[in-house]
């Protein structure tokens, strides 16, 4: 039930709003509104109860093991966030004067830096609001290095066609045409594929390294070597950064470009859209094209750099800078772990994904790359299960809801059938791991008995198995009052 | 095993082509194709006009689990796109070689001699499958 389906005329949250009415002075009649929005109108305990109801219908890593490939679902300390939500901070106004701002400003410094260490790059900017932006951010730089050279001939970015979707999509928004590279059986990116794509033509790569398929990709200097002698440059996806965080450093493997998902690596709150950071580090030739604003120092004070100050910028990507209570969520992050903690989260999440891959193929179930090591991630292929008990990979994730595990990522990578992207992080104990392997080895059991069973998963939850085809093809989010509707 | 009709052609990027004999073809998804990407809910078609490289993108179809590229088979012209897919989607799901996708004026009819025939379209299937 929807709050506004609570809602009866003229009942109010008493605490939330004085029931005096503002007087619209000096608004011209034109522009003001005819009929009161249709706003719910709740008491304060129906708002509360509505609330408190739909937190407790959560599916969230603070409630449930939440192994989704790729997004790197792990704890969020509450440390970063009470720190983050001190009033000096919380309170601070967007405009508020540098000189007013010291606090907010040291401490975005100091997470550039970190950022610009921990990834061996040579400057970071912390604008971007999103990876996707982030990612926007990274190829309009790319776009801005050749064009200042007059290097207009350069029209394609490669992607791998493992690559998220997110990558293409990118090089399209910034102008170029992206072409794909396919992906050799063990995982590694085709030598000779790239080899006869790369030309005059070629702006630049995007890499994710670790890749979608949770495997290293082994050949990366010579990728970068030889993408680099075509001209063209290197841009890296952080999204597969927790697998490598302190121990390897993509300015070391030769890109020219990255950005980090800190909602992922540097585990803020994120889930449901957002909100996101998405921080972009460059080598020392792509450093005059960093977005603005960024936080210089003289040493002593901290200030905002903006085009002023950096006149090839390719810009700002929002109206403030960043998501600033997300940055400041990192910052702590950060700070807690040290560069010793950093390597042990890279540890940790490798240990943890092979563990699970281990027990898994011991169990006899199908890796989709069983000669190579796992990252941070790794992937199972149903397919045998599937042709075999005739369940797939959506009934395993569906009937997975039923004890207790967020379903990992299902059906990408799209280059191996009835998939699941597994990620499970370095934040869980040992048991939560077991208690997934149990869970998956008891539904291909309860498949051999009763397939249907299985079929109809999942049946402990507010809902039963969604219609994805119908909603998809039949798309309605909005909600409509009964007398709007008619 | 999905249905794999002999009379028609095949690409190896699962697009089945029928030969209309006065130098055009209709093109479509095969039963394989349709079945790997589940319940299709939108099909982007290409311009009536457009000018067609073989392995060039030439129409896009989307299942609630992925959105997957079309690729021309061949060199042509499209000449007719298949209207009834922008309602109904998953008329591909139901009969996949009764719901052509595009027509091409085929530009290098020695073309539809390098597409697979229904058997070695088979064994690629079937590879896939293992």
């Amino acid at each position: 039930m929807l709050i506004f389906e609570h809602s009866r005329p003229g009942r109010r949250a008493q605490a939330q709003a004085p029931k005096s009415a503002t007087r619209l002075e000096g608004i011209p009649a034109a522009l003001q509104r005819k009929r009161k929005p249709r706003l719910p109108e709740v008491s304060e305990m129906q708002a509360v109860r509505h609330y408190t109801r739909l937190s407790q219908k959560n599916f969230s890593i603070d409630t449930q093991f939440y192994p989704l490939g790729s997004c790197t679902m792990k704890y969020n300390p509450r440390a970063c966030n009470t720190l983050a939500m001190l009033p000096g901070l919380v309170n601070r106004h967007p405009l508020a004067p540098d000189s007013h701002s010291q606090g907010f400003l040291s401490a975005m410094y100091e997470l550039q830096e970190i950022l610009k260490e921990v990834t061996g790059m040579s400057a970071v900017s912390l604008a971007p609001m999103a990876g996707a932006q982030g990612e926007f951010a990274g190829i309009a730089m790319i776009r801005a290095y050749h064009d200042a050279r007059g290097d207009t001939g350069r029209t394609e970015i490669l992607v791998p066609d493992a690559a998220h979707g997110t990558n293409p999509a990118t090089a399209v928004m910034c102008g170029y045409k992206a072409r794909e590279i396919p992906s050799k059986a063990d995982g590694d990116v085709d030598m000779d594929a790239l080899e006869a794509a790369l030309g005059p033509q070629t702006a630049g790569i995007m890499l994710t390294n670790p890749s979608t398929l949770g495997v290293f990709e082994r050949r990366i200097k010579e990728i970068a070597d030889r993408v680099h002698e075509a001209g063209g440059l290197l841009y890296y996806d952080g999204a597969n950064l927790n697998a490598i965080l302190g121990r390897v450093r993509p300015g070391d493997m030769g890109f020219d470009v990255i950005h980090m998902n800190l909602h992922k690596t540097f585990s803020t709150p994120h889930g449901g859209g957002g909100p996101g950071a998405g921080p972009v580090g460059v080598s020392k030739r792509l450093q005059p094209f960093l977005p603005v604003p960024m936080v210089g120092t003289d040493g002593h004070d901290y200030h905002w750099l903006s085009e002023e100050q950096c006149p090839q910028s390719i810009g700002r990507l929002s109206a403030f800078a960043g998501n600033a209570g997300i940055l400041l969520r990192a910052y702590v992050y950060a700070k807690m772990l040290g560069a010793e903690g950093m390597q042990r989260v890279a540890d940790y999440s490798t240990l943890n994904a092979n563990y699970m891959l281990k027990r898994l193929m011991d169990a006899g179930f199908t890796a989709a790359y069983p000669e190579r090591r796992a990252t941070h991630e790794f992937i199972i292929t149903l397919k045998n299960e599937a042709r075999e008990l005739g369940i797939n990979a959506m009934d395993f994730a569906k009937r997975l809801l039923d004890y207790g595990i967020h379903a990992p990522t299902t059906y990408f990578p799209l280059l191996v059938p009835e998939c699941f992207l597994i990620e499970p992080t370095e934040t869980e104990a040992r048991e939560s791991l077991d208690a997934f392997i149990d869970a998956m080895i008891k539904i291909r059991e309860e498949a051999r008995t009763d397939a249907e069973w299985v079929r109809g998963a999942p049946y402990t939850l507010p809902v039963r198995r969604l219609d994805d085809v119908r909603a998809a093809r039949e798309l309605d989010l909005r909600w409509q009052a009964q007398e709007e509707r008619a | 095993m999905s249905n794999i009709p002999e009379n028609l052609k095949y690409a190896e990027s699962h697009e089945w082509v029928h030969d209309e004999g006065d130098g055009t073809v209709t093109v479509g998804i095969s039963d394989h194709a349709q079945e790997l990407l589940g319940d299709l809910v939108f099909v982007e078609l290409p311009e009536t006009g457009a000018q067609l490289k073989a392995g060039d993108e030439s129409a896009v179809v989307e299942s609630v689990k992925a959105a997957s590229d079309v690729y021309s088979p061949v060199d042509g012209e499209v000449i007719e796109t298949n209207e009834l897919l922008a309602d109904s989607p998953e008329v591909i799901n139901e009969a996949p070689y009764d719901n052509w996708i595009f027509k091409l004026k085929l530009s290098n009819p020695v073309q539809l001699d390098e597409l697979l025939d229904a058997a070695a379209y088979a064994s690629l299937v079937k590879a896939e499958e293992d």
